[in-house]
């Protein structure tokens, strides 16, 4: 099997794993650290630490170079407009992940767990990304889609 | 602001953020691209010739984690005290909205305030502020 398939699968387990072991992976606790009026709990402001620390390091090695490791060329987003896609998709994806607690990350690793509520809110979050596509194909064929992260 | 100190785990945050970013480092070292997962599972449903397998074996290893970490230990908590209709609503909402703003807490949140992106800084901002808003009119003005 091709090695970016076998890196693929081996990063997503890492990052199910990081998920678990953060505690992203519980609705209860997002909910804790979104609650700044109730009984905060800060834990996952250091998930974030956690990761840009180590992220830093990964984008910083990778600046200059045209591919990967692997020989892959480096897909980096190229769109720098701050526009109104980008702040309005983020405000309502903020009021979805504010209602229940689950990020896409997390509700596949809790679907993996064998949570039946985790399926329901990843069957409802497919059928949102598959609205998007249906609207975004409605448009004229001169409209770039967004460039995904 | 009170502190609920008992429910604060700032090991296992850091631990756990930490392989977060391990596994976003792998995945721009190894595959030369961005650890997005709202990206990554949307593309599939816009399917392009030989850009689905790696996004399937991605989504594989993220659904399959839970299963590897039995192995070593018991599963931790995962409670989700929302009910049907609010997490239908919740997942439409987070499934269109992260596609249109191209990014979700891993590919803006983490990959992107990485890699010093203006255009993540931004989103991130923007999705932690509803974030926080949205749960105190659930918590503290609606019940």
């Amino acid at each position: 099997m091709n090695k970016t398939f076998i890196s693929a699968f081996v990063t997503g387990l890492v990052f199910g794993i990081g998920l678990l072991v953060s505690g992203m992976a519980n609705p209860d606790k997002v909910l804790s650290f979104l609650d700044l009026a109730g009984a905060w709990d800060p834990s996952l402001a250091l998930v974030m630490a956690g990761a840009i620390a180590v992220g830093l390091i990964a984008f910083t090695l990778v600046r200059g170079r045209s591919h990967s490791l692997l020989g892959e060329p480096l897909r980096l987003p190229t769109k720098k407009t701050i526009d109104r896609r980008l702040v309005l998709g983020s405000l309502g994806f903020g009021i979805g992940w504010g209602l229940a607690g689950f990020c896409p990350g997390p509700a596949l690793v809790a679907l993996g767990a064998g949570e039946l509520k985790a399926a329901v809110f990843v069957g409802a979050m497919l059928a949102g990304m598959g609205l998007f596509e249906l609207l975004e194909h409605r448009k004229p064929a001169s409209s770039q889609p967004a460039k995904s992260q | 602001m009170t502190i609920d100190w008992a429910a604060f785990t700032p090991w296992a945050a850091l631990a756990g953020g930490a392989l977060i970013g391990l596994a976003a480092a792998m995945f721009i070292l190894l595959n030369g691209r961005i650890a997005g997962i709202s990206g990554i599972v949307g593309g599939l449903l816009n399917p392009q010739a030989g850009d689905i397998t790696w996004r399937i074996m991605f989504v594989l290893g993220i659904l399959l984690a839970p299963a590897v970490w039995l192995l070593a230990a018991e599963m931790p908590s995962i409670q989700i005290d929302a009910d049907y209709p609010l997490l239908i609503i919740a997942g439409l909402l987070v499934g269109i909205s992260t596609r249109y703003g191209a990014g979700c807490t891993s590919g803006h949140g983490v990959c992107g305030i990485s890699r010093l992106s203006p255009r993540s800084v931004i989103a991130t901002l923007a999705f932690m502020a509803t974030g926080f808003l949205t749960v105190f009119i659930m918590r503290h003005v609606l019940s």
